[in-house]
């Protein structure tokens, strides 16, 4: 658009000259700053969140360092605060959830993408984003009352008799604890691997497919051995996008790990996480070095969720585009 | 057929029943959940509940009238600066910038995306209600808000690009300035995209209980006004559930049935409202 002149005679300006002033006259740039300002909130609200969580924690990085990361004392009465067991339960619940979600979340994102036909793939695709939408304090309340119970009486029990050799399994079924945090994760974190997974899937050319057809290979020869293969890398962006939720979710870990800062091998044992913490303790810090030892853990989750989130969307995109490249090719 | 082959055959015949069976068990989630919440809340749930405030502890009774009024008053604060900068900067985005700018300020948005919600409380509580020294509906509201912008803001883009360029070199054809294009061709053409992006995001923060705890904090009385502590139904799911008392988890699954419906109903009609859309090829 070199030279788009008004027909407006009241606004319209010298013909083929589109300066400032015209635009001006023309509401263009009045439209284009006012967006802009807008657009630019965006991005000064996150500086700002930044400079927050950098500037909240400035007492306990220059008191403890980097000790505060590896001790394990959590004491408000004597202002000691190590993050230690905080960083563990997060860490075993996401790894617990992602060893279920996983295996979970591929095969299911493998069938709607390869089987299923394309509208019963759309409607089960329907339901999981409605899965993906039920608000984290659900899966809280459900863990709550039916997941906790069913690991105390039933699931705890069996796994101690039959796998109960392993430290993992030992000490006495309380039904919260770590097990039952990284169960509930992994039914929340499910949806996201298998609606982006599908995504990709779907992204892989289909003479890739016909190729190893044509050769011999079975369906499921030509699926794992070519197509996940080939989507590799926009599946590992999906897991690492539901670690970082795994990692910063909070108000169903809270509910059903038990808060208690400890660290034990036993993924019976109740535990901690970051974010529990952070919303068991932050309006009720006693001192001020104990609040920003929480806004501390807050930078911790932001960074880590911040690093994964970017790797994710690179390895999505860059699978998508090899899709799209070779499909034109 | 040789065994090798009969072998090939019967391993691809499993594998892909077993990736059947994972995404059968990975659906059922929502129909147990629907089904749990739908048995334990619907003989919990009268019309006391929308009415009544919560009873003292040791009575039975009662109802979350408080915390149903009080998520409607979040939602509009959240809604409110949500909206607009989310809707204005997708504007922005999708029509005038290029280059670095643009960059620059998706690569804000999507952090701000990623950004766990009780990081967001975390800022929240430090800007909006330390300050002030009081929780706040206000700053339950802007906790909300900012969770809004940026899956407005993405979404809407999306859909704004996918207004085919045509429509725009017609309107400028015709003399229409580049605001009046938008104003008059470009919006109209993506508004039920754009109310989609709206909806979700709506769906999206209104289940958001982390936030609250710092901000909204909650209330077992009318919140007066905008200025004090209100109860909000995903907090008092969360206060309900964690509680001893039998009747208040009777209450907690009544909210809970009341606000996934919610939730799911924005969802549903929003997708609805997107799959009729004519004027704009789905991205």
């Amino acid at each position: 658009m070199a030279s788009a002149t008004s027909i407006v005679p009241s606004a319209g300006p010298v013909a083929g000259s589109r300066s400032f002033l015209s635009r001006l006259r023309q509401g263009d740039e009045i439209a284009r700053i006012i967006t802009f300002l807008f657009a630019a909130s965006v991005v000064l609200v996150t500086l700002l969140l930044v400079f927050d969580l950098w500037e909240g924690s400035a007492l306990p990085r220059h008191k403890f360092g980097f000790i505060f990361f590896r001790t394990s004392v959590w004491d408000p009465i004597f202002d000691q605060f190590g993050a230690l067991p905080f960083i563990y339960g997060t860490l075993v619940t996401a790894t617990v959830s992602l060893l279920i979600a996983v295996p979970l979340g591929i095969g299911a994102a493998i069938f709607l993408a390869e089987l299923a036909p394309a509208r019963v793939s759309d409607t089960l695709e329907f339901f999981i984003d409605l899965l993906a939408a039920v608000p984290s304090v659900i899966y809280g309340l459900l863990g709550v009352f039916i997941v906790v119970p069913l690991m105390r009486q039933y699931v705890q029990p069996v796994l101690k008799h039959s796998l109960g050799f392993l430290p993992l399994f030992q000490g006495p079924a309380y039904g919260v604890g770590f097990l039952t945090a990284g169960i509930v994760l992994a039914i929340m974190v499910i949806p996201y691997i298998i609606s982006v997974s599908r995504e990709v899937l779907l992204s892989v050319p289909r003479d890739q497919r016909e190729a190893a057809l044509s050769l011999g290979a079975t369906r499921w020869e030509s699926t794992w051995k070519v197509v996940v293969p080939f989507a590799r890398g926009g599946i590992l962006g999906s897991i690492f996008l539901a670690l970082a939720r795994a990692l910063g979710e909070t108000m169903a870990v809270t509910m059903v790990i038990g808060n208690t800062p400890a660290i034990s091998v036993s993924l019976f044992a109740s535990g901690y996480s970051i974010a529990a913490v952070i919303a068991n303790e932050l309006t009720e810090a006693t001192s001020n070095l104990h609040y920003q030892s929480l806004i501390e853990l807050g930078l911790v989750l932001f960074l880590l969720t911040f690093m994964l989130n970017g790797l994710a969307r690179l390895l999505i995109v860059a699978t998508s585009q090899r899709g799209a490249g070779m499909g034109n090719a | 057929m040789n065994p090798r082959l009969r072998w090939r055959k019967f391993v691809s015949g499993f594998m892909l029943t077993m990736t059947g069976v994972c995404a059968l068990v990975s659906v059922s989630v929502l129909f147990l959940i629907l089904g749990y919440l739908v048995y334990h809340g619907g003989t919990s749930i009268s019309w006391n509940f929308f009415t009544k405030l919560p009873a003292p502890v040791g009575e039975t009774g009662g109802g979350m009238a408080n915390a149903i009024v009080g998520s409607g008053k979040l939602l509009l604060l959240a809604a409110l600066i949500g909206v607009p900068i989310g809707f204005f900067g997708a504007i922005y985005l999708a029509e005038f910038s290029g280059g670095t700018t643009a960059f620059v300020i998706r690569y804000a948005a999507d952090l701000l995306n990623g950004v766990p919600s009780i990081v967001i409380g975390i800022f929240a509580y430090s800007v909006a209600v330390l300050p002030f020294k009081h929780f706040s509906a206000l700053s339950g509201g802007f906790a909300l808000g900012l969770m809004m912008i940026p899956i407005t803001l993405r979404s809407t883009e999306e859909f704004l690009r996918s207004v085919p360029n045509a429509f725009r070199e017609a309107a400028m054809a015709l003399g229409a300035s580049k605001w009046k294009t938008i104003a008059t061709v470009i919006v109209p053409a993506a508004y039920r995209g754009i109310l989609t992006a709206i909806l979700l995001a709506f769906a999206r923060v209104a289940g958001e209980t982390a936030p609250l705890l710092f901000t909204a904090f909650g209330n077992r009385f009318w919140s007066h006004g905008w200025n004090q502590a209100t109860a909000a139904l995903p907090e008092m799911i969360y206060r309900y559930a964690i509680s001893p008392y039998d009747d208040w988890h009777r209450q907690a699954w009544a909210a809970g049935l009341v606000l996934l419906a919610l939730i799911l109903v924005i969802n549903i009609v929003a997708r609805a409202i997107l799959s009729r859309g004519i004027a704009v090829p789905r991205s």
